[in-house]
C-alpha cells in the first residue's frame, strides 16, 4: 500500500454568484501518494482546475471560498494554516504551473528575475546561489541558451518557452508536489508532446509527486500512473490508468473513452454524449450525470450514488455498482417498493 | 530613443507654428490693432496719429503675413518683445519673474499628488471589497461632488485664518516663498484626490486579476509584495499616462488659484493679459504653454519606455 503524500477528504470549494451559490468542487476526495502522477480528468465546469487552486488555496477571492473539507499533508490539515503559514508553503512544498503561459508571467519584469524570485521568498537559495541555479534549472526544462533567456522579457519567448520557464520556476525549491494544471492546453500539439515528455522525466528523475489537471484522455496515458475523473464538481471513478482505460466502470467514462478516435474503429463515426455539464448553481438532485446517462434508472435522477467499489476494487460514484442485493435488471423502483 | 527625441522635436515645429498661426488668426478675428492702441495709449482720446505712431511702435503697421512671420520667428528665437500694454515692459524680464512660482506649485503638488493618491488607492486596493473600500470609494465620490472653489475657500479659512499656518494669499520671493506656496499646493492635491485615487484604484484592481499575480502567490510571494513589486510596476503604465500628460494642465490648471492666492505666476501673468488685450503677452505665453504640453507628451512616451520593456521607442 503505498503510503500518501497528500490526502484530500471531502473537499468542498463554493462560489457566491449573483445567480446563488456553484458548488464547483462539491465533496471530492483522493490520495496523491509520493512519487506518482495522479491526472484528474473532466470536461470544462467539471471543477478540475478549482480542486487544483484548493490545494493552494489560491481559489479566486472574495467569490470563491473553501467551504469544507480536509487537505491533509505533512500531519497537517492545510486548511487550518494560517495565510502566512500557508504562503510559505506555497512555491516550496507545493508548487503550481498554469495553463496560461501567455499571461502567468509578469509581462515587465525578467525571466531570471522572476525564477530567482522564486528562490529568494523562500530563502532556500540566494544571491549567487539562486542566479546559478536559475541557470541550471532553465537547463534542465531544456532552454538551449539560459544566460541570453534570463535577461529577456516573457514577451520575447514563444508559448513552449514561457512554459519551460514556468516549469523551472516551479522546481526552483525543490517542491514535493507539482500541480500542474493543464499545462499544455495553450501549446501548439508539438510543443505538447515536448512539454510532456519533459513533465514526465522530471518527474521520475526528482522523484516528485504531481497532479496534473487534463481535459485530454491522450495526455493521461502518456504520462499518469492513476485517474481520477471529476465530473460536476465530484470524482466519478479512480483507477490505475491502464485498468480505467481498458476497463472504465463509471458510464461516463465509458462514454469519454468511447469518443475517442482508436485504429479499431478507424472510419466509424465517434461516439458522442448527448447534451451538457449541468450549472454548478443547480446541481439535479439525483445523480450529475443521469440527464446524460444512457444506462440510467429512475432512481439515479432521485438519489445522488454514493461512492462504492467495482469489482477490482476502485471507487465508483454509480449507482451500478451499489453493494445491495439489487435486480440489476429490475427498474429501481420496482426494487423500492 | 535619442533618434525618438529628436523626431518629436521635429514634428514640435510645425504643431508650435500651427498654435502661432491659430492665436494671430483668433486675435484679429476678435479685435483690431487701432482698438488695441485705443485701449492701451494713455491719453483719453488718442489722435490718429498718436494711434499710427503706437501701430508703427509695436509693429502692427506692416502687412499683415509679415507680422506673422516676424513675431512667429520672435517667438521661436525666445525673443518675445515688449507688452503691448501702458508700461510696454519686456516680456522675457516678466516670464523670468513669474516662471518660479508657478513651477513651485506645479511641482510640488504634482509630487506630493502622485505619492499620496498612488498610496491611497493601492491601501484601499489592498482592502478590496472591504467596508473601507467601500467607504474609500464613496468618500471619493463626495470630494469630487464639490467644486474646487470650495477647496480654495475652506482651505483660506482653516490654514489662513484658524490655523494661522500660511498667509491667505500673496507671494514673497525666496525660501519664504513655500509658506505661501503651502496653501495652493494642499488645495491642488485635496482638490485632485478623489478623481485621481479612484482612478488609479482601478488601474490597480486590473491588474490584480491578471494571471501573473497568481503566479506571483503561487509563488509563495507575500500579498504586500505582490501588490508593490509586481502589480505598482504594471500599473505603473496607465498612471503615467494620467499623471505625467497632466503636467502641462497642471501649468496652465494653476490660473484659478494663482488668481485666488494672488500669486504673480504665469497663469496670473495670463489673466492679466487676457483682460488687457494685451497680445504680445498672450502670444508668448500661449507660445510657452504649448512647448510644456509638447514636452509633457514626450515624457509620456519616455516614462512607458522605461517602465515597460514591451514599449520601445523607434
Amino acid at each position: 500500500m503505498p503510503t500518501p503524500l497528500l490526502e484530500v477528504q471531502e473537499l468542498r470549494t463554493w462560489f457566491s454568484t449573483s445567480s446563488g451559490i456553484a458548488k464547483a468542487v462539491d465533496g471530492v476526495s483522493f490520495n496523491l501518494n509520493a512519487g506518482e502522477t495522479l491526472a484528474i480528468v473532466g470536461e470544462s465546469g467539471s471543477g478540475k482546475s478549482i480542486t487544483a487552486l484548493s490545494l493552494m488555496q489560491l481559489v479566486p477571492e472574495p467569490a470563491g471560498y473553501i467551504e469544507s473539507g480536509r487537505i491533509l499533508y505533512g500531519g497537517k490539515d492545510l486548511l487550518d494554516l494560517t495565510w502566512e503559514q500557508m504562503r510559505s508553503l506555497r512555491g516550496k512544498d507545493l508548487a503550481m504551473i498554469f495553463q496560461e503561459p501567455m499571461t502567468s508571467l509578469n509581462p515587465v519584469m525578467t525571466v531570471g528575475w522572476q525564477i530567482r524570485e522564486a528562490m529568494e521568498v523562500h530563502g532556500k537559495y540566494r544571491g549567487d546561489e539562486a542566479r546559478q541555479r536559475t541557470l541550471s534549472l532553465l537547463d534542465k526544462v531544456g532552454i538551449r541558451d539560459p544566460k541570453q533567456i534570463v535577461k529577456q522579457y516573457p514577451y520575447e519567448l514563444s508559448g513552449g518557452m514561457r512554459q519551460r520557464v514556468m516549469i523551472a520556476m516551479a522546481l526552483s525549491n525543490d517542491p514535493k508536489i507539482l500541480l500542474a494544471d493543464e499545462p499544455t492546453t495553450a501549446l501548439d500539439v508539438t510543443v505538447q508532446a515536448q512539454i510532456l515528455d519533459l513533465l514526465a522525466n522530471l518527474q521520475k528523475q526528482l522523484g516528485m509527486t504531481m497532479l496534473l489537471i487534463t481535459h485530454d484522455l491522450g495526455i493521461v496515458s502518456r504520462v499518469a500512473h492513476r485517474v481520477a475523473v471529476m465530473y460536476g464538481g465530484q470524482i466519478v471513478e479512480q483507477a490505475e490508468t491502464k485498468q480505467l482505460l481498458s476497463n472504465p466502470q463509471h458510464p461516463y467514462t465509458q462514454g469519454l473513452i468511447a469518443s475517442l478516435p482508436t485504429r479499431a474503429r478507424r472510419g466509424e463515426d465517434l461516439y458522442t454524449m448527448e447534451g451538457v455539464v449541468p450549472a454548478p448553481t443547480a446541481w439535479p438532485v439525483g445523480c450529475r450525470f443521469a440527464a446524460r446517462c444512457p444506462r440510467k434508472w429512475e432512481l439515479c435522477e432521485r438519489v445522488i450514488p454514493d461512492v462504492y467499489t467495482a469489482e477490482d476494487g476502485r471507487p465508483v460514484r454509480c449507482h451500478l455498482y451499489s453493494p445491495t442485493e439489487l435486480d440489476k435488471t429490475k427498474s429501481p423502483a420496482e426494487v423500492a417498493s | 530613443m535619442i533618434g525618438y527625441i529628436i523626431r518629436r522635436v521635429l514634428y514640435a515645429i510645425p504643431i508650435l507654428i500651427g498654435v502661432c498661426f491659430i492665436t494671430f488668426f483668433l486675435f484679429y478675428m476678435t479685435i483690431s490693432p487701432q482698438d488695441l492702441a485705443r485701449r492701451n495709449l494713455s491719453a483719453k482720446n488718442p489722435t490718429q496719429q498718436q494711434i499710427k505712431a503706437w501701430e508703427i511702435q509695436h509693429g502692427y503697421n506692416k502687412p499683415k503675413w509679415q507680422q506673422f512671420v516676424d513675431t512667429t520667428k520672435g517667438l521661436f528665437l525666445f525673443d518675445f518683445g515688449r507688452s503691448d500694454s501702458v508700461g510696454g515692459g519686456k516680456i522675457i524680464t516678466r516670464l523670468k519673474q513669474s516662471w518660479l512660482p508657478s513651477f513651485e506649485i506645479a511641482s510640488l503638488s504634482f509630487i506630493a499628488s502622485l505619492i499620496i493618491n498612488l498610496t491611497a488607492a493601492l491601501i484601499i486596493a489592498y482592502f478590496r471589497g472591504t467596508y473601507l473600500d467601500t467607504f474609500a470609494t464613496s468618500l471619493c465620490v463626495v470630494m469630487m461632488s464639490i467644486t474646487y472653489l470650495l477647496y480654495i475657500i475652506a482651505g483660506q479659512f482653516v490654514l489662513g485664518r484658524l490655523m494661522r499656518i500660511s498667509p491667505i494669499a500673496g507671494y514673497l520671493p525666496g525660501w519664504e516663498s513655500l509658506r505661501f506656496v503651502l496653501l495652493p499646493v494642499i488645495v491642488a492635491v485635496i482638490s485632485g484626490f478623489a478623481s485621481d485615487t479612484r482612478l488609479y484604484r482601478t488601474f490597480i484592481l486590473d491588474e490584480i486579476n491578471q494571471d501573473y499575480v497568481r503566479t506571483a502567490r503561487a509563488k509563495g510571494v507575500s500579498e504586500s509584495l505582490v501588490l508593490f513589486r509586481h502589480v505598482l510596476k504594471n500599473a505603473a503604465v496607465p498612471v503615467i499616462t494620467n499623471t505625467v500628460s497632466a503636467i502641462p494642465a497642471l501649468f496652465l490648471g494653476s490660473i484659478l488659484l494663482e488668481n485666488f492666492f494672488n500669486i504673480p505666476g504665469l497663469g496670473n501673468y495670463l489673466v492679466d493679459a487676457i483682460n488687457n488685450q494685451d497680445f504680445a503677452v498672450v502670444r508668448a505665453n500661449v507660445f510657452i504653454g504649448a512647448i510644456i504640453t509638447i514636452v509633457g507628451y514626450m515624457m509620456t512616451d519616455i516614462g512607458y519606455a522605461l517602465v515597460d520593456p514591451r514599449v520601445r521607442l523607434e
